[in-house]
């Protein structure tokens, strides 16, 4: 198995599941074990979901770290992890620092699970880097060009996938829904709109709120 | 001090306890306590020696070596002081089996020694009588081993070595080295130093040294570890005498250079370090290349022993519930020293549908593997957790274990509680024991998921391919050849002969023009033998047993199919843009000056003065490597113009002599010629000028030399540089095609530096030579041979087996999007109609289980076995479970 297996998904699983911090080791980038150098696949996952953990989850992105060494670098291993921990439990229990309440939190980690399949999509068809470098990659996940196409592709997704997991529950109105979300009421009544067009929901005239259609 | 009965040592195979000579009983008829306490009643008393005779065809003498006794010489003070210990005494302490279970004691007041000296060249390049005249090559690596496990254990001990050269000759040790002199506290002295002292309170050591700036002077230690060389093995004379083989003036084998492998005798060969003094990997290739030898001669007979291993039948247990079973290995004391290994147990029978649990003293010796099999069968268990050490080397074993008991391979879990737990977290003896529970249950959660997978065999073409026709490749392939497999050797050159056509002699006199020309005659005699001009590889496919290269050689394009192919495309020299090189025509490299010195060169052969610098091209930023053979090389040079004309000057500007081994005495006696050596320092690098001097043309060579403490300046008429061995042009692109990886310093990465030294992490894939790190040819002769042995292996079985850890579709959930597709750099994945239309399917052959595919396939439709979303999932849910939730788990589980 090679650290390109390792998906969006496990990430999603771990903080889902309480963890503090999650840590991915991969071998020495430009020394694949394999031919696939699958550990910049792992890297640009790491670097979709640390820009998932700021934009949307509201986690500092210092939770999450991949580290790149061989076999015989335990002492990078070593090093690596224990500053890691250290960095991990300075920030405290997960959300606690960042002032995420759990419940919230529990409930944006699950609309970036339902969303995993497609972020995967995304990432192979749109996020395109040219080269196979370190930097390449740096510089394209910090570029302004990768912030546009998250808040295209990614970030409405996410928060209509969160608002879906609140209807499912029970109607809401877009107050409601604003304070859950952290969104302001018209960014919600945005995505009502154009929900409601689609077809995915609907406006309850008798509660005077939103269900699912 | 062993007791009189004794496991020999905690890995022994078969680990049992045996009694010796200092049996009270044995020798007096007394004591008999252990006849009394045995409950199988195994002791016997009545056993007598036995001869047996064994008819064989070959002999193999790996017989090793026994490590410098210091007592012969009373100025090491080992065995007076106390706590002058000796490298392999040392090594004894750093082991977790060792008589402090691993922690750093003195001796004499079991107190953790803060200030370590070691002493190098114990026994070694010294001409006294009692000590070895040549370098034991191993000594200056290990004890940076030992200084970087001191600091690990020990994080405040201050080291210092006392050495004399570095020899970090070896792959990646030049790194090595540096991580080790860039610990903290760590102090590297250029000294030859010498035990005075002991205090006779505090039985601290004292030692004498002297450096340039502060002269003599002695320092008080507290542990002084004599790094101690390699002597020939005990009684060798006696075993020489027995085999009737010659052995050399340091009583190891007498062997000859252009087969190291060989002895004086017809069937006897030598592997190891009975060779010479030699490090592991080199060990490997002659053990593996005198399997190969013992194949040539003994080929027709190949198999005729053999039985073929008959399991029992599979049991199917789709149906039933997870029944796990757990053991937990103490490995001796190596994780129950630190694990508390019942409580471990205890918490396992905890775990949901656990329902075996036990501890076992080592899992992987006999007689535990056989009780694990014999449990599995008895308790009806499903699924077999193991926690102890890393998969990495007994996963297989204990994958055996469980088809012994009719339990399909893959419900095998091992959880490594000893290189991630106990190994790294020695001093947190609870936390410890609560992070193997985690690893535990984690196993335990995944091996609940487990699916039984199928392995299957594929059929083996018996043709070998080796790509390049140097001495590596040459001697690859005449001993593949003679062993009855077809071989095709392509060679890029209109020529064979590689590197080697550019060398005369080596340092022990080999004729290597003569060597060379029959090397080729032979394989050119050998009708087994296809040989490819002027080859340029075009294409690979295929793999392990079944591969087809496409190549064009002198202008014409052919598929090659072979089972196996090894890859010995050799280096190249450096090309230097320095000292004058390219500019001045009397700048020549060494391969150049030997060119010029076996032509006969007369203007050379008359010059005054011959400059010699050496480490040119590495040792540096941009290859951080030691080019290993130049030094002997250099010396080599040197003593055949002392040779040519004994008047010559010839200076040989150096920053560590790096003649190893046997080369040690060629260096002495280039000493004792008044070849002069002089020491540079890669901030303070030679500066070379062509100018003139009273009326001569010549090269001067400006070096600061550090015991004067002023600039020397020679006036030469030539100056040899000893350019690095770099890697091949073509090896990036070899590797691209074969699939195979490099190391940073740009040549070949072997599957392990140790344990697989001649073979790729790619399967059927082998590689001997320069292309693998720069060495001498006789270790190059080694190698091939060895990689010939690996190639034999697979070659002599009809069949290969593939894993069963490989990818795989559900056609149901398949999408047809082709993301896998286009993640498979292996090209395992195609589409192929079904009565659905088009779905990906994966050639399990092709697909090496990275798993990559798995991870960018939208609907989840492709999924690599064995590593399944299920199987790492449930592992990570596990990870987060804390013990007080555990209850509710099971009694939810009980619920259902």
């Amino acid at each position: 198995m090679c650290s390109g297996r390792v998906d969006l998904g496990f990430i999603q699983k771990a903080f889902a599941s309480g963890q503090d911090g999650v840590f991915i080791g991969a071998c020495r980038l430009n020394e694949c074990n394999y031919v696939t150098h699958g550990n910049y696949d792992a890297f640009g996952n790491v670097l979709i979901f640390k820009k998932i953990m700021q934009e949307h989850l509201g986690l500092d992105p210092g939770r999450l770290h991949i580290e790149f060494m061989s076999a015989a670098d335990g002492n990078i291993l070593a090093e690596s992890v224990n500053r890691f921990v250290g960095q991990v439990k300075a920030l405290g229990p997960v959300g606690q620092s960042e002032g995420v309440d759990p419940e919230k939190l529990r409930l944006r980690l699950k609309a970036v699970g339902r969303l995993v399949p497609y972020l995967r999509l995304v990432e192979r068809e749109r996020f395109r880097i040219p080269v196979k470098t370190r930097e390449a990659y740096e510089e394209f996940y910090g570029s302004r060009e990768f912030d546009r196409l998250y808040r295209e592709l990614i970030g409405d997704r996410l928060a209509m996938s969160q608002i879906m997991l609140l209807l499912a529950q029970k109607p809401m109105t877009t107050g409601e829904m604003a304070e859950i979300v952290g969104l302001n009421q018209s960014e919600i009544s945005g995505y009502m709109n154009s929900s409601s067009r689609q077809g995915l929901v609907r406006y309850d005239e008798a509660q005077k709120r939103y269900a699912l259609a | 001090m062993n007791k009189a009965i004794h496991i020999y040592f905690s890995q022994a195979i078969p680990l049992v306890a045996y009694i010796d000579e200092n049996c009270l009983f044995l020798k007096e008829q007394k004591c008999d306590i252990c006849r009394g306490v045995c409950q199988t009643d195994a002791i016997d008393f009545t056993q007598t020696p036995e001869k047996i005779d064994v008819k064989v065809g070959a002999v193999i003498l790996s017989v090793g070596l026994e490590p410098f006794d210091p007592r012969v010489r009373d100025e090491y003070g080992y065995g007076r002081y106390e706590n002058v210990l000796t490298s392999m005494d040392f090594e004894r302490l750093l082991s977790s089996t060792g008589p402090y279970e691993g922690q750093i004691l003195r001796s004499s007041d079991q107190k953790h020694p803060r200030k370590i000296a070691w002493l190098q060249c114990i026994g070694s390049r010294r001409v006294t009588e009692g000590d070895n005249s040549y370098c034991s090559a191993v000594c200056c690596t290990y004890t940076q081993k030992q200084v970087i496990l001191t600091k690990d254990h020990e994080p405040e001990a201050e080291c210092t070595i006392f050495h004399n050269d570095i020899r970090s000759y070896g792959k990646d040790f030049e790194r090595y080295f540096q991580r080790a002199d860039n610990l903290e506290n760590i102090r590297f002295i250029r000294s030859y130093a010498q035990i005075v002292r002991e205090d006779p309170e505090t039985k601290n050591v004292f030692v004498r040294y002297s450096t340039p700036d502060e002269g003599v002077k002695e320092e008080e230690f507290d542990m002084v570890v004599l790094s101690v060389g390699l002597n020939p093995p005990k009684d060798n004379d006696k075993l020489a005498a027995k085999f009737g083989i010659e052995l050399n003036e340091h009583g190891f084998c007498r062997i000859n250079p252009a087969n190291p492998i060989e002895t004086s005798r017809r069937g006897i060969f030598v592997s190891g370090t009975f060779q010479g003094p030699t490090d592991i990997p080199e060990s490997v290739f002659s053990a593996s290349g005198a399997g190969s030898k013992c194949g040539e001669l003994l080929n027709r007979r190949r198999g005729k022993l053999t039985t073929e291993r008959v399991y029992p039948p599979e049991k199917d247990v789709s149906g039933q519930e997870p029944k796990i079973g757990v053991f937990v290995c103490h490995c001796g004391a190596n994780i129950s020293s630190v694990v508390n290994v019942p409580e471990t147990v205890e918490y396992a029978l905890s775990l949901p549908n656990v329902v075996y649990a036990t501890e076992q003293l080592f899992s992987c010796a006999t007689n535990s593997a056989m009780e694990i099999t014999e449990l599995t069968r008895e308790k009806g268990l499903n699924r077999v957790v193991i926690a102890a050490c890393s998969p990495r080397t007994l996963e297989p074993l204990f994958r055996d274990t469980l088809r012994e008991a009719g339990l399909n391979q893959y419900f095998l879990e091992m959880a490594n509680i000893r290189e991630h737990c106990s190994w790294v977290h020695s001093k947190q003896k609870e936390e410890a024991t609560a992070k193997a529970k985690d690893i535990i249950r984690m196993a335990v959660a995944r091996a609940r998921h487990l699916e039984p997978l199928r392995e299957f065999d594929l059929p083996v073409n018996k043709t070998a391919l080796v790509v390049g026709g140097g001495i590596a490749g040459m001697t690859c392939a005449l001993s593949i050849a003679s062993q009855g497999h077809q071989v095709h050797l392509l060679e890029k050159e209109k020529e064979l002969g590689g590197n080697a056509r550019r060398l005369y002699t080596t340092v022990d006199a080999m004729d290597v023009q003569a060597y060379l020309r029959d090397l080729i005659r032979s394989v050119y005699g050998n009708p087994m033998i296809h040989v490819s001009h002027e080859a340029e590889i075009k294409d690979v496919s295929g793999y392990i047993g079944n591969f087809v290269t496409t190549v064009e050689t002198e202008g014409q394009v052919k598929k090659i199919k072979h089972g196996a192919t090894v890859i010995a495309i050799g280096a190249e020299e450096y090309k230097p843009d320095e000292y004058l090189y390219g500019q001045d025509e009397r700048v020549l490299t060494h391969l150049e000056l030997e060119e010029r010195i076996a032509a006969g060169d007369e203007k050379l052969a008359s010059a005054q003065t011959m400059v010699m610098i050496q480490c040119v091209g590495c040792r540096n930023q941009d290859r951080n490597y030691c080019s290993r053979v130049c030094c002997s090389h250099a010396v080599k040079n040197a003593l055949e113009l002392k040779e040519l004309n004994p008047e010559m000057d010839i200076y040989v500007l150096f920053r560590d002599m790096r003649t190893y081994g046997f080369n040690e005495d060629y260096y002495r006696k280039a000493s004792e010629k008044e070849v002069r050596f002089i020491r540079y320092v890669p901030e303070e690098k030679p500066q070379v000028e062509a100018t003139k001097a009273e009326g001569r043309e010549v090269l001067r060579v400006t070096v600061p030399d550090p015991i004067l403490g002023q600039n020397l300046e020679l006036d030469a008429d030539y100056l040899a540089l000893a350019a690095a061995i770099v890697p091949s042009r073509s090896t990036g692109d070899i590797a691209s095609l074969f699939k195979v990886t490099l190391s940073p310093d740009g040549f070949y990465k072997e599957a392990h530096v140790k344990l697989r030294p001649v073979e790729f992490a790619t399967d059927g894939v082998y590689l001997c030579g320069l292309a693998h790190y720069p060495k001498h040819i006789p270790e190059t002769i080694n190698q091939a041979y060895g990689a010939a042995g690996r190639v034999l292996t697979l070659l002599s079985h009809d069949t290969v087996i593939a894993s069963g850890a490989v990818c795989e579709v559900k056609e149901d959930q398949c999408v047809s999007c082709g993301a896998c597709i286009t993640a498979c750099t292996y090209g395992a994945i195609e589409f192929r109609e079904t009565a659905r239309g088009k779905k990906a399917w994966v050639n399990p052959i092709l697909c090496k289980g990275d798993g990559l595919c798995n991870a960018k396939c939208p609907t989840d439709a492709i999924v690599l076995k064995h590593f399944t979303n299920e199987e790492i999932e449930s592992q990570i849910e596990a990870a987060a479970v804390r013990q007080q939730d555990l209850q509710q788990i099971a009694a939810a589980v009980e619920k259902v």
